[in-house]
């Protein structure tokens, strides 16, 4: 019998440099180089720095995802790269060297849409996708609601943050609270020992005339810190774990309203989740819950592979080379702003 | 030795084929100069096609690759280093970077690219060919050298000197590559040569936000 093919994907599109390979569904490496230290001074990622790293650790990266799958580079069958949305200068150092890989092993090259690989990856974990499925991605540079009919063909969105990503709010939150880059794992840990209920944060956009799928996180990064300056203008402590669970709370709730609503809204049964803010405990829990209560299944990758990687583009390239679509174009560049109904190009 | 030649630090693409021999004899079999604006990523690897097709040779002829280090916009030069870099290791063929500067023009003169922001770069070279001064970044204004000058006449004015019109060549990387592809143990990792630190600003505090 045949075996399935092996795909080799390049993830480049933000502090990530993410070489991935699988066999058909199967996981066989996840190799990742993070820049992430170099940004955290600067509490965010800056481009040219992140696209430096990416540069340095490009070759090492697919070395290591090459001795991981216990493969050789002239076993691959075709080349997968995200080509976008993300940030350009990044996004060109991981589109560049997979066309070489790709010119040089004389194998199919797909460039991908980042967001339909955050859905992609499940699959590694948990078989083919019910299709259609409502996707969540959050992230600190996404939020978006998707509706997927077929992840290889045809994704459309729903809706989006009008402002800020939900990631982008815990950084944001975090630096108030005086807690380290990127916020959101210590304030999942802050939150433990707080109260939700203890603030009243606002939920955003989520009033009747409201649009029903769309996000924004301005506003209660806004009103965290109102708070938070109020109190030590007032020189009274800031209890840090409260406003960490409380901040959690607003943000979990409304996402996970949406989803659902997306959910019962256009009769789907299936929610995945994605990106690194899907790797939050309380908004895992809270979707868990609110998933069993509306009777749909609820699907998230381990948060490893919420987070960006190059098994996810990976994943995707071995659904569109299943698929049968077309690689892309020798002239294949990068696009920040890929629209999510690219799924490939 | 056959071997592949790349260059991105200037807004024309350099692709080229060209037979090396340990003599330092340079025989090119075909180039590709594509002007290619901010389009490296796009128009680089089918650029190495056309070129290796103009020559008759497929990717398995290729015995080395050189690239062009810069100095040169950013965004571009990694384009052409990650791609050299690609193409070897996935053929296990060496690989070796060299200034670009040194890949435009020959004999004695003053190299300047466009560095943008106002500024050039620039290197010196002696009769022989061999880099006496730079690469290193400036305003035109301020270079102070007599010249000869080459590479981009756009700072004639700037400069209060002709600039003949030179490029990067497969033939200049060959050149300015003979010592390494000789050796090959000698060649350098393959560092971009950036002469100017990122540019990062840390963001302004979110307390400003309310305040
Ligand atoms: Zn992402």
């Amino acid at each position: 019998m045949k075996q399935e093919p092996i795909v080799i994907g390049f993830e480049t599109s933000c502090d990530e440099t993410g070489v991935g390979i699988v066999r058909g569904h199967t996981l066989l490496a996840d190799a990742l180089a993070t820049s992430m230290a170099e940004h955290e001074r600067f509490g965010g990622v800056v481009p040219e720095i992140a696209s430096r790293a990416h540069l340095e650790a490009m070759v090492p990266t697919v070395h290591r995802a090459l001795a991981e799958a216990g493969v050789q580079a002239s076993d691959v069958d075709a080349v997968a790269v995200t080509s976008g949305p993300g940030l350009t200068g990044a996004l060109l150092v991981g589109v560049a060297a997979a066309k070489a890989y790709a010119l040089a092993l004389d194998k199919p090259l797909y460039g991908v849409n980042h967001l339909a690989a955050h859905v992609a990856v499940d699959e590694l974990q948990h078989g083919p996708l019910a299709e259609p499925s409502i996707a969540m991605l959050v992230s600190g540079g996404h939020s978006s609601l998707l509706l997927v009919p077929d992840l290889a063909q045809e994704v459309q969105s729903l809706g989006r943050t009008i402002d800020d990503a939900a990631g982008e709010a815990f950084d944001k939150v975090a630096r108030v609270l005086g807690l380290p880059f990127p916020g959101g794992p210590p304030i999942d840990r802050a939150a433990r020992e707080g109260d939700p209920t203890s603030i009243a944060f606002p939920r955003g956009l989520t009033g009747p005339r409201d649009p029903i799928y769309d996000f924004s996180f301005s506003g209660l990064k806004t009103a965290v810190a109102r708070w938070v300056e109020a109190r030590e203008r007032a020189g009274e402590p800031v209890p840090v774990a409260d406003v960490a669970a409380s901040f959690q709370e607003a943000v979990a709730d409304v996402l996970t309203a949406k989803a659902v609503r997306a959910c019962k809204d256009h009769g789907v049964d299936h929610l995945v989740l994605g990106g690194g803010v899907a790797a939050n405990s309380r908004l895992r829990a809270l979707a868990e819950e609110r998933c069993a209560a509306a009777g749909i299944v609820l699907r998230v990758p381990s948060p490893k592979l919420c987070t960006d990687n190059g098994a996810m583009v990976a994943a995707l390239g071995s659904r569109l080379v299943a698929a049968g679509v077309a690689p892309s174009a020798p002239d294949l560049g990068a696009d920040s702003s890929l629209p999510i109904e690219t799924v490939s190009r | 030795m056959l071997v592949l030649a790349l260059d991105t630090a200037t807004p024309t693409l350099v692709a080229g084929i060209a037979r090396w021999a340990p003599d330092g004899g340079i025989e090119v079999l075909a180039e590709r100069a594509v002007p290619s604006g901010t389009k490296h990523a796009e128009l680089l690897t089918p650029a190495v096609q056309g070129a290796l097709a103009d020559a008759g040779l497929s990717m398995n002829d290729v015995e080395a690759v050189v690239t062009g280090l810069g100095p040169g916009p950013f965004t571009g030069l990694r384009v052409g280093v990650v791609t050299a870099a690609a193409i070897a290791d996935a053929r296990g063929l060496p690989v070796v970077g060299v200034c670009s500067l040194d890949a435009v023009g020959s004999g004695a003169r003053t190299v300047v690219t466009d560095a943008r922001r106002k500024e050039v770069y620039w290197a010196t070279y002696a009769a022989d060919g061999s880099r006496t001064d730079g690469p290193a970044v400036v305003r035109p204004e301020e270079l102070g050298l007599p010249g000869p000058f080459v590479g981009d006449p756009a700072f004639a004015e700037r400069l209060g000197a002709e600039v003949v019109r030179a490029d990067v060549t497969t033939e200049g990387l060959l050149r300015a590559a003979t010592p390494q592809l000789a050796d090959p143990s000698t060649a350098a990792p393959l560092v971009p040569l950036y002469l100017r630190r990122p540019d990062a600003v840390p963001p302004t505090s979110i307390k400003a936000v309310t305040r």
